[in-house]
């Protein structure tokens, strides 16, 4: 049965959703301005759900007014990681939160493979589950 | 889209040639009117500037309608040059400016960035870049105020890293015109130097505004607003010291417009609370609060020795 057709990575908010447009990225990032977040711009080629620490593009931004500036930066490393995932998160530094409160891809490789079941026989017939992604089968930069 | 959604719907393209358009409703629309009588009310003197201020309001207003009718196309250049000597108010406007702009809808946020050299350039191959970006980000949707821009340009030094941050500034001033508004701002003659070396600079520039020295006359003014605005006084005798005071101090060196007087102010209330503090079995009434008396300015060196007050201990 194919649960996930095209096997598109869902992860973050929006993730069932068809790719945002950039208005619609602007639209979100203002609001994570409204509250007063952090945003930082991160890409990864290993989108394992357990690989929580994706590489920073540049420093997170701080006390930004305006959205233009954050959208120059996702075009930046769109333009240096075309085949990347890029997500953006929105950082609550606030007493309490101290979190990460949005977080959603804004850019993805053109070919996901997707994940493998992996099977591993264990002591007693046991079986033990895990996923595996295709794409880290190869080395580094070659994954897309 | 720099002008929001409400230049959208108000007007069909083909409307005939004769249709009315009222410029008085659209100027009330935009509350531009209360920043510039603010701005009316809360400089003294600067005649040629809020002129200036005025035709660059009127004209963006015009270019706002041109729009509506589909007679004007992408965004106007609205980078500005700011020239004149210290403290004639040239941050002051600018700020006035981000409002002006943003109620016209040419800015998104109105706030204002300033800045001078050590904040763009970096000490290191590699530091300027990202530094200028930092700062273009947090001006976006506002206004970028830098102030004695020319230091940005060292031509003695070929690898200054200024000339980096030039072109990044450069780059941005003709790419996200609908996403910032650049001034720059420094002394009239060192501008000139700046931008006949830069001439990318000169050509990105719309308007350049010049703000002019003070006179006697109107130091005072200011210096009685400034009072004013903190609830202090000058008495009659008091007033007459001031008056005084300025045209000495405009002769001395470092003298710094309003700011010298705003700074001269500043001693003058700090002798006032002596002066209460050394007389302090005498009843005081609400008045004595309030009120420069002439002591309290003649104390400066500035009569004196003919020097100007270092720090205001003196
Ligand atoms: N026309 C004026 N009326 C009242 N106050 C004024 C006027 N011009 C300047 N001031 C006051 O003088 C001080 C200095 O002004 P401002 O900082 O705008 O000068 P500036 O031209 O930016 O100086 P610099 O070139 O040294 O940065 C401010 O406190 C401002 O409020
Ligand atoms: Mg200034």
């Amino acid at each position: 049965m194919m649960t996930n057709p095209g096997n598109r990575l869902t992860q973050g908010q929006f993730s069932f959703l068809p790719d945002l447009t950039d208005a619609q990225i602007t639209a979100q990032i203002k609001y994570a301005l409204k509250q007063g977040w952090a945003i930082g711009i991160e890409y990864t080629d290993d989108p394992h759900p357990r690989n929580t620490y994706w590489e920073m593009f540049g420093m997170p931004m701080f006390d930004l007014k305006d959205p233009a500036g954050i959208l120059m930066e996702i075009n930046n490393c769109r333009k240096t990681f075309p085949n990347h995932y890029v997500r953006v998160t929105a950082f609550d530094s606030s007493q309490g939160w101290e979190t990460p409160r949005m977080s959603y891809i804004v850019n993805r490789p053109k070919k996901e493979p997707g994940f493998g079941l992996v099977r591993q026989e264990v002591d007693g017939r046991q079986v033990r589950y895990t996923i595996h992604s295709y794409a880290t089968d190869s080395p580094e930069s070659e994954r897309y | 889209m720099s002008m929001g959604e409400e230049s959208q719907p108000a007007g069909p393209k083909d409307l005939s040639d004769d249709t009315r358009v009222d410029l008085e409703a659209e100027f009330n629309d935009s509350h531009v009117k209360e920043v510039l009588d603010t701005l009316d009310r809360e400089l003294i003197g600067l005649r040629p500037v809020k002129t200036r201020i005025r035709e660059i309001a009127a004209l963006l207003l015009v270019d706002r309608l041109r729009r509506r009718y589909a007679l004007t196309a992408g965004a106007p250049t609205l980078h500005m040059s700011f020239t004149g000597n210290p403290g004639t108010g040239k941050t002051t406007v600018a700020l006035r400016m981000a409002e002006i702009l943003h109620r016209l809808g040419y800015v998104r946020e109105g706030h204002l960035i300033a800045v001078t050299r050590d904040d763009l350039v970096g000490q290191y191959i590699g530091h300027t870049a990202p530094k200028t970006k930092e700062v273009i980000k947090k001006a976006m949707g506002g206004v970028l105020f830098v102030d004695e821009a020319y230091y940005l340009y060292k031509p003695e030094n070929e690898r200054d890293y200024g000339q980096e941050s030039i072109e990044i500034l450069l780059q941005i001033m003709e790419n996200n015109r609908d996403d910032l508004v650049v001034i720059l701002a420094g002394y009239k003659d060192k501008m000139e130097r700046f931008f006949a070396s830069n001439p990318g600079m000169r050509s990105r520039i719309a308007h350049h505004v010049d703000f002019p020295d003070y006179s006697a006359l109107e130091l005072m003014a200011i210096a009685k607003l400034m009072l004013a605005e903190q609830n202090y006084g000058f008495s009659p005798a008091g007033e007459k010291a001031f008056a005084d005071y300025i045209p000495l101090r405009m002769k001395l060196g470092h003298f710094a417009n309003a700011r010298s007087i705003r700074n001269a102010l500043d001693r003058a209330r700090l002798r006032q609370a002596n002066r209460l503090f050394a007389g302090k079995h005498r009843s005081l009434t609400k008045r004595d609060l309030m009120t420069i008396e002439a002591e309290d300015v003649l104390a400066s060196r500035v009569f004196g020795e003919g020097v100007p007050d270092t720090d205001p201990a003196h």
